[in-house]
C-alpha cells in the first residue's frame, strides 16, 4: 500500500513529497472539508440541513484525489463525496443547498464539470467513461473521474465501465474509495476479495492500492493516474484504503452492526492530523498560521451559510421543470393543474 | 395448511412489525425459504423488516447480500430453478432498476420459456413511494413496469393485517410475485393482526368503505389519502366507496365492476407519475366493460410527469392527498 507519510507524520520515504505550497493548500482543502463535515452535523441536529451522508476521516481520500483535477476535467462523485466536490471548486452554499434538498444544489456551476451527488449506486461510472472518450474524441487532454464505494464495486456497472474503459483506452481515473463499510456490510462481507486495486488486472488496467488517509499519497497516486490519462495512455483504478469513522447517514445507528473494536486504530490515522503534524514539524505551519487558517475557512463557511440562507424556497410548479427542454402538452396541463391547486387552496386556507 | 383463526386471537401491530411477523412463520413453516438483500441479515433492514430473524434461522437462512441488485435477483431465479423458496430485498424499490434486465429478461418468463418445466417461487420485497421526504429516487413507484412485465404478480397491501396475509400468499405462491410496501405506512398504522398463519388470498380487492356515488380505486400509500377524501365527502352527503387493489397483477376486475355498475362514477388514485400508469389500465378496463354504467368521465389523481421531487418544501405538491382526491369526486358528482 503506497503511503507518503506515516501515521505520525515522519516521511516514508516512498516518494518525493509536494512542495511546501502543495502541502498547505491540501491542508486548507481538508480543513475546508471536515469544517462542512462537523459544522453539518450540528446544522442538521438544528433542522438547518437534511439527512446527509456524513465523509469525516475520509478527507485524504477525496482531497488528494480530486485535487489532482483541474476545473476542466470531470468528476463525478457518489453522494459521500461532498469533500471532493469542494476541492474541485464546487461552491459551498451549493453543496449545502443539495443536502437541504432545494434544487439551488441540483444546478452546478456553468464553470466545473461536476455532475450533482449520485444517489443510485455505481450507475455513474460508465457516464465516466463516456466523458472521457468524449473529451478524447474532441482531441483535449481532459480525463473524467468517478468515484465510488467499496460496496459499490460489487455492481456491474463498476465492472463493465472498468472493461470498457480499457477497452477503448479512456482517459479515465476511477476511485474506488475502501472505507471498510457498505452500510452495515464489512467489506470481508461484500468480497471474497481482500486488495479491490487488483480487480483493475482483470480488465487490463493499472491498479494501484494507496493508505486513504494520507492525502500526499492519495495526491501523488493520482496525479500520475491523471497524467497517464492526458498522455493517452489509458484509464487507472485507485484504492483508497480508509475508514467510515461516522455513521452511514446522520440518521444512521452503527451501534447495531458495529462495535468498538471495530473503528479501533482509527482515530490514530485521522488524515487530517496527520499533515497537521507533519506540517508543524517541517516548519510549514505554525500554530499563528494555522489558527488564521482556521479563521478563513469558518469565516468562508458562514458566508456561504448566508448564502444558502438566502435561496428562495422553491416553488410548487417546478417539480415540473426541466422534464424535457420544451414542456410536452401533458406537463404543460399539469402545470396549469399545480397552479390552479395552489391558487384554491390559497384561497381556502 | 391455512389455520382457521379465531378473532381473538390477535395482536397489535405496525405494518413493518407484521411484515416481519409473516417473514418469521414463513422461515419457520418452510426450511427452503431463504432471505437476502442489502443489509437483511445483521442490520436487519434499513426499517427492520428482517429484524431479528438472522439470529433466528441462521446466515445460511437470511444474508446480507454483496451491493448488486442484477445478482440479487439474478441469484434468485437460480435459487428458484433449484427448488428453493427466494425472498429477496431490495432496498428501495428505485434502486431495482439495475435489476430491471433480469426482471424483464427472466424472471416473468421461466415458466412459459420453459413450459412450465421450470418455475420461480419467488418474491420481491421493496419499500416504495413517498411522503416521508427521502433522498432523490428513494420515493419512485415503478409498480406498473413490473405489472406490465407478463408472468409477474404484484402486491401492495395498505394496512399491517393484508401486509401479512398477502405475505405469506406470497411467499406460498408458485409464480414471482413483487411486494411492494409504502414507506409512509411502515410506522404510522397500527391494527389487530391475527396471529400464527393467517392468509390473504392474491387477486381479491378490499371493501375499504361503501357507497352508491362515486367508486374510489386505489392501493398501497394512496388508501388511506382516499380514505380521508371519502370520509369528507361523506360529511356532504355523498356516498363513496373505496376499493383496495391489494393486488395489481392478478386484478380483481369482479369487484371493480361491481361498484362501476352500482356507482356509475369513478376516481382512479396512485401517487405513480400520471402517463402510462396502471391507473390508465384501470381506467380503460372500466370503460372497456362497463362504459355504459358511466355517468362521468373517470378521473385518475396521480403523480406528475417528472421525477418525484425530493424536495422537501414542495415535496407534497406531487402526492396525491386528500384535497386532491375530494377535488376529483366533487367533478365526478358535478359533472
Ligand atoms: C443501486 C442502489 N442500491 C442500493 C442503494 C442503497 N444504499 C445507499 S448507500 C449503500 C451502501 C453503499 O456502500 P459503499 O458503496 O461502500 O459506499 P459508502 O456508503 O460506504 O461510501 C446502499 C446499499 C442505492 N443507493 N443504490
Amino acid at each position: 500500500m503506497f503511503q507518503l507519510l506515516a501515521p505520525d507524520g515522519s516521511a516514508t520515504g516512498a516518494g518525493e513529497l509536494p512542495d511546501a505550497d502543495t502541502r498547505l493548500r491540501l491542508y486548507r482543502e481538508m480543513r475546508r472539508a471536515r469544517h462542512f463535515d462537523e459544522r453539518g452535523w450540528v446544522l442538521y441536529r438544528q433542522g438547518r440541513l437534511g439527512v446527509f451522508p456524513p465523509f469525516g476521516g475520509m478527507e485524504a481520500s477525496q482531497v488528494g484525489t480530486a485535487a489532482a483535477l483541474t476545473a476542466d476535467d470531470w468528476l463525478f462523485p457518489t453522494y459521500r463525496d461532498t469533500g471532493a466536490a469542494l476541492t474541485l471548486g464546487l461552491p459551498i452554499a451549493r453543496a449545502l443547498a443539495y443536502w437541504r434538498t432545494s434544487p439551488h444544489g441540483w444546478a452546478m456551476p456553468e464553470n466545473l464539470k461536476v455532475l450533482p451527488f449520485y444517489i443510485p449506486i455505481a450507475t455513474q461510472y460508465p457516464h465516466a467513461v463516456g466523458a472521457a472518450l468524449a473529451e478524447k474524441r474532441k482531441g483535449t487532454r481532459n480525463v473524467a473521474m468517478a468515484y465510488i464505494g467499496d460496496g459499490g464495486s460489487s455492481e456491474g456497472d463498476f465492472h463493465e465501465a472498468l472493461n470498457f474503459a480499457g477497452a477503448l483506452e479512456a482517459p479515465c481515473v476511477f476511485i474506488l474509495q475502501n472505507n471498510g463499510w457498505a452500510i452495515s456490510v464489512p467489506t470481508r462481507s461484500q468480497t471474497k476479495a481482500t486488495n479491490l486495486s487488483k480487480r483493475a488486472e482483470g480488465y487490463g488496467i493499472p491498479g494501484v492500492r494507496v493508505d486513504g488517509n494520507d492525502v500526499l499519497a492519495t495526491y501523488h497516486v493520482t496525479r500520475e493516474a491523471v497524467e497517464r490519462a492526458r498522455r493517452g495512455e489509458g484509464p487507472t483504478l485507485i484504492e483508497t484504503v480508509t475508514y467510515r469513522v461516522k455513521p452511514h447517514t446522520v440518521a444512521d445507528d452503527p451501534s447495531r452492526y458495529r462495535t468498538d473494536a471495530d473503528n479501533e486504530g482509527w482515530d490514530a490515522k485521522d488524515p487530517v492530523l496527520r499533515l497537521r503534524t507533519h506540517l508543524m514539524a517541517e516548519g510549514i505551519m505554525t500554530g499563528e498560521s494555522e489558527a488564521a487558517l482556521l479563521k478563513e475557512v469558518a469565516d468562508e463557511f458562514e458566508a456561504a451559510l448566508k448564502e444558502a440562507d438566502s435561496y428562495p424556497d422553491p416553488e410548487p410548479a417546478e417539480i415540473l421543470d426541466h422534464v424535457f427542454a420544451e414542456p410536452t402538452p401533458q406537463l404543460r396541463r399539469q402545470r396549469e393543474q399545480i397552479l390552479n391547486e395552489q391558487g384554491s387552496s390559497e384561497e381556502s386556507a | 395448511m391455512t389455520a382457521t383463526v379465531s378473532k381473538t386471537d390477535t395482536k397489535t401491530m405496525t405494518m413493518v412489525a407484521a411484515i416481519n411477523d409473516a417473514l418469521d412463520l414463513a422461515l419457520q413453516q418452510d426450511d427452503t425459504v431463504h432471505i437476502f438483500g442489502e443489509d437483511v441479515g445483521v442490520m436487519g433492514g434499513v426499517f427492520r423488516a428482517t429484524d431479528g430473524l438472522q439470529a433466528r434461522y441462521g446466515v445460511d437462512r437470511v444474508f446480507d447480500t454483496p451491493l448488486a441488485e442484477a445478482a440479487i435477483v439474478g441469484m434468485g431465479i437460480g435459487m428458484g430453478l433449484a427448488g428453493l423458496k427466494p425472498v429477496a430485498e431490495i432496498q428501495f424499490a428505485g434502486f431495482l432498476y439495475p435489476a430491471l434486465d433480469q426482471v424483464l429478461s427472466h424472471l416473468g418468463r421461466y415458466r412459459h420459456r420453459t413450459r412450465s418445466r421450470y418455475h420461480l417461487p419467488m418474491v420481491v420485497r421493496a419499500p416504495y413511494g413517498g411522503g416521508v421526504h427521502t433522498p432523490e429516487q428513494h420515493a419512485d413507484s415503478p409498480e406498473a413496469i413490473l405489472a406490465h412485465t407478463p408472468g409477474i404478480k404484484v402486491v401492495i397491501p395498505s394496512t399491517p393485517a393484508d401486509a401479512k396475509g398477502l405475505l405469506l400468499s406470497a411467499i406460498n405462491d408458485p409464480d414471482p410475485v413483487f411486494f411492494f410496501e409504502a414507506i409512509k405506512l411502515y410506522r404510522s398504522v397500527k391494527e389487530e393482526v391475527p396471529v400464527g398463519d393467517y392468509r390473504v388470498p392474491l387477486g381479491k380487492a378490499r371493501l375499504v368503505t361503501e357507497g352508491d356515488d362515486v367508486t374510489v380505486i386505489c392501493y398501497g400509500g394512496m388508501v388511506e389519502v382516499a380514505q380521508k377524501a371519502a370520509a369528507a365527502a361523506r360529511t356532504a352527503g355523498i356516498g363513496v366507496e373505496v376499493i383496495d387493489l391489494r393486488t395489481l397483477v392478478p386484478l380483481d376486475t369482479e369487484t371493480i365492476l361491481d361498484s362501476v355498475q352500482k356507482t356509475g362514477r369513478v376516481v382512479v388514485v396512485t401517487e405513480a407519475p400520471r402517463t402510462g400508469g396502471f391507473h390508465s389500465e384501470i381506467s380503460a378496463t372500466i370503460a372497456e366493460e362497463a362504459i355504459e354504467c358511466l355517468r362521468a368521465p373517470i378521473i385518475r389523481v396521480t403523480g406528475f410527469d417528472a421525477p418525484y421531487p425530493p424536495f422537501t418544501a414542495i415535496e407534497d405538491v406531487y402526492r396525491p392527498n386528500a384535497v386532491r382526491v375530494a377535488k376529483a369526486i366533487k367533478a365526478v358528482m358535478g359533472y
